[in-house]
């Protein structure tokens, strides 16, 4: 009898995770809550970065990458991937100097993509940037790509590759049974699912799971902001982040300005509505125009806030279980995990596959959250999930 | 950042009427208004337009001079040329004026921010040239200026034979109304004139008005079918098909086609609160839902006026008043008996000013060709999105206006969906088989209006210094 398989979340990790899957023969159900995409997958800045990251997430960022450039083989369509580069921009010698220590620190683990380049080139490179700024770290191959476009690719896939999707339907409870799980939904015929195996993609709600699952997690939703601004004459290659301060800063293809930085909005209650907030939000686009002054004058067309599961150590978690057997785990990636999503699927699919994978996630496991219990103060509950 | 107990948004009639409420009863009160001066679109630049002949605008545009002296002579911290542009559950208040933005905290906020020209999507009405009647109508207030000759309005509502007798006061020949509203309407619509006396009146004054224009020698096409706007590069001619001759078009050349198919609430604001609203099939909008005094189902949060369901300007001022008492109500600054005492004449008024509005609502009824527009034609202006196309897409199973976002960019751009969401809604619904309710509308994002990178960096705290990243972000 073939192997059930069922993903709760139809975020890009869902998608990814359930094309990865069902290709090996997995019976796979992806179960959705709203529809594909809804929260911090389909509305996320798009940054397709190795630039800055943790150095436990470098190895699988690398072999992500690798996937990004052959997205339409795996997938069937690009996802929009440009590899238009990515450049951090240090506004002091100060900053500059930190941006040094991390170019070495990433050659000192054997990796050569972050390199750094001189006032001089940064002015060529970005000849709108403000004059104050003295430098950047840059990754040439790294990029942007569409995020909704590329869900619904993986999406696709996986459906072509046999995967269900339920689109609208909640998980209300999930219970281990001998060899496997039975789901419960709120879904108008009542239906319950059954699985061999549970695999936890649902992003800024993989929490609530993990605390019915008795799995401990530090981990809250969280509203991240972003503002688009209207249509400008193309002035912009790469993505623009900032050494000191929060921004993520690219011109899209359309002439339009997509501007984030991983500012925190307001969350509901009911946790499914994210608000902007406007001082937060203020402050990061005033950091956008200290960088392109001639932006001052560009109109904003809208702003809104995608919910995204944040860990207390902000990076995801990917693993199996440390409490249950058959389960397992893929989410927190904590706003920064949609470059990621092009190889966690294959890594979830290792896991379920019982065979080691060929990355190294071992400080992604879950049961890190268990050993910092004793010595680190709890994170605030998700029902209060505002940060100061 | 500045504390009040009571914002109210927008000073036209429902506005200006709750604001003198609240004074009256001694509360603090703040009103943001985008315009320079006070009166909404219904009593626009009344204070200084310079059509000053009482007969040339009617005597219910005159009306409103009394609300407007008593918000000039009550101490009402009353703020013209602000522009709200976010707005949050928890009644903070983005707002912005002379290029500098502000956020104001207050405890309750009554959204008085009136109606919209319903969009009326037809091939060539992205061309130049091509405007709202109400649009011709604020030109004309404002600044007594009339649109290019040789003028024609096309549509059905009650602004149509208005603006026509007022452009013609003014000096504007009008070439020709080319009227929509459908036949059957007259007949349906006189079922429920009996119960309202108003009906009568109103009947009246719109024949009174159709004399003037019949005096003056304008051609008057009725049961108009179908209609295009045709021209390179600018407006040169408008096409229309009347129900007596289907098929064929006729022609007129035309420098400025005003269109007008009556008026929707604006739900901007109520929409990105995520409030509750319903699709009312009487007047084919969205309604936020309120109740009868006008509290909505956000915490807080009042509305009052043709934001909440067109009603015109009497039914607009009622409902001020009667949302102001329940704040203050709300803030026990009037105590319950005193807010019955003084709600229950309002309500009354109320019930008898709203019972014109089947009769009124059955006869401007547009017809379905209307709200189902051809595939050629452009739904969505800004981001150039056909009919068409919004109904391939609904084919491949995008069920709601959402979606329709990420598939087309339709609703994504400046206007914030001002100009195709009610059509989105109505389109997809009929390509789904749902209702229109089900289908929903755009979740609306902040702006409300365009405002700059640099006005909205203004209203970053200065003293604050800026913060790193939570995290690191794609």
């Amino acid at each position: 009898m073939t192997t059930q398989v069922l993903i709760v979340g139809g975020g890009l990790h869902g998608a990814a995770a359930a094309t990865h899957l069902s290709r090996c023969g997995f019976r796979v159900t992806v179960i959705e809550k709203n529809y594909a995409g809804r929260h911090a997958s389909g509305v996320n800045a798009g940054g397709v970065r190795r630039l800055g990251r943790h150095p436990a997430e470098i190895p699988l960022s690398v072999a992500a990458l690798e996937r990004w450039q052959r997205l339409n083989e795996i997938v069937g369509d690009d996802g929009q991937f440009r590899a238009c580069g990515q450049i951090k921009v240090a506004e002091s010698e100060q900053e500059l100097a930190e941006l040094e220590r991390r170019a070495a620190e990433v050659r000192a683990l054997g990796f050569d993509h972050e390199s750094m380049i001189t006032r001089c080139e940064l002015r060529r490179r970005l000849p709108a940037l403000a004059a104050h700024c003295t430098g950047a770290l840059v990754c040439d191959d790294d990029g942007a790509a569409n995020p909704y476009r590329t869900l619904t690719a993986w999406r696709r896939q996986s459906q072509r590759n046999g995967a269900r999707w339920l689109e609208g339907t909640r998980v209300v409870n999930v219970i281990p049974e001998a060899k496997g799980w039975r789901v419960e939904t709120d879904h108008t015929q009542g239906i319950s699912l059954r699985g061999d195996w549970l695999i936890n993609c649902a992003g800024g709600w993989a929490g609530e799971l993990c605390h019915w699952l008795g799995e401990r997690v530090e981990m809250v939703p969280k509203a991240l902001m972003m503002t688009i601004t209207e249509r400008v004459a193309p002035f912009l290659e790469p993505v623009v982040g900032c050494a000191g301060r929060a921004l993520s800063f690219k011109q899209m293809e359309n002439g339009t300005v997509m501007i984030g930085g991983g500012l925190t909005g307001a969350i509901d209650t009911r946790g499914e509505l994210a608000d902007v907030r406007l001082a937060r939000l203020a402050e990061n686009i005033k950091t956008a125009v200290d960088l392109f002054p001639f932006m001052r004058d560009v109109r904003v067309v809208r702003t809104w806030a995608g919910i995204e599961g944040v860990t207390a150590d902000a990076i995801p978690v990917l693993g199996r279980s440390a409490r249950h057997d058959r389960l397992i785990h893929s989410f927190g990636y904590s706003a920064h995990g949609f470059q990621l999503s092009a190889i966690t699927g294959e890594i979830v699919r290792d896991l379920a596959l019982e065979r080691e994978p060929g990355l190294p996630i071992t400080p992604f496991d879950i049961e890190r959250f268990r050993a910092r219990h004793c010595d680190s103060t709890p994170l605030q509950a998700p029902s209060s999930s505002r940060d100061g | 950042m500045k504390r009040v107990p009571l914002a109210i948004i927008g000073a036209g009639p429902a506005g200006m009427a709750a604001a003198a409420t609240a004074t009256r009863k001694g509360l603090e009160v703040v009103i943001f208004d985008e315009q320079p001066a006070p009166g909404g679109q219904i009593y626009r630049a009344l204070e200084s337009t310079p059509l000053r002949d009482p007969v040339l605008l009617g005597s219910d545009y005159w009306h409103g001079s009394e609300l407007i002296d008593a918000l000039r002579r009550e101490s009402i911290d009353y703020r013209p040329g602000h522009m709200v542009w976010q707005l949050t559950r928890e009644g903070e208040i983005g707002v912005i004026a002379d290029d500098i933005a502000e956020v104001v905290v207050a405890e309750r906020v009554i959204l008085a921010t009136g109606a919209q020209e319903r969009p009326f999507p037809i091939a060539g009405w992205t061309l130049p040239g091509v405007m709202g009647a109400g649009a011709a109508q604020v030109l004309l207030k404002t600044s007594g200026v009339a649109a290019q000759a040789p003028v024609v309005l096309a549509g059905s509502g009650p602004l149509l034979y208005l603006v026509a007798a007022q452009y013609l006061r003014a000096g504007s020949p009008i070439e020709a109304i080319l009227e929509t509203t459908p036949r059957g309407n007259y007949r349906r619509a006189m079922t429920y004139v009996g119960g309202a006396a108003r009906g009568w009146r109103y009947l009246q004054k719109g024949l009174s008005l159709l004399r003037e224009l019949k005096r003056a020698g304008v051609r008057h096409v009725r049961d108009v079918t179908a209609l295009r706007a045709v021209g390179e590069g600018r407006l040169a001619g408008v096409e229309w098909q009347t129900g007596a001759k289907p098929g064929i078009w006729q022609a007129c050349e035309a420098t400025t086609l005003l269109l007008h198919h009556g008026v929707i609430p604006n739900i901007q604001m109520t929409r990105a609160l995520s409030g509750e609203h319903d699709w009312s099939d009487q007047q084919l909008c969205w309604i936020p839902r309120r109740d009868s005094d006008g509290r909505s189902d956000i915490d807080g949060f009042y509305v009052a006026g043709d934001s909440g369901g067109v009603g015109g300007a009497r039914v607009a001022e009622t409902q001020g008043s009667l949302a102001a008492l329940a704040a203050l109500a709300s803030l026990d600054h009037i105590d319950t008996p005193t807010f019955e005492r003084e709600a229950q004449p309002l309500r009354r008024a109320l019930a008898s000013e709203s019972a014109i509005r089947p009769f009124l609502d059955t006869l401007y009824r547009p017809a379905d060709t209307w709200r189902h527009p051809s595939d050629d034609v452009v739904v969505c202006r800004c981001e150039e999105v056909t009919a068409g196309e919004i109904r391939r897409v609904a084919k491949l199973g995008c069920s709601g206006p959402n979606q329709m976002k990420s598939f087309t960019r339709c609703g994504m751009g400046p206007c914030q969906g001002r100009m195709c969401g009610v059509t989105v809604s109505e389109l997809l619904a009929r390509e789904s088989g749902q209702s229109v309710e089900a289908t929903g509308y755009y979740r609306l994002r902040p702006p409300f209006k365009p405002i700059t990178l640099g006005q909205l960096a203004s209203a970053a705290e200065p003293a604050e210094k800026a913060h790193r990243s939570e995290t690191e972000v794609s």
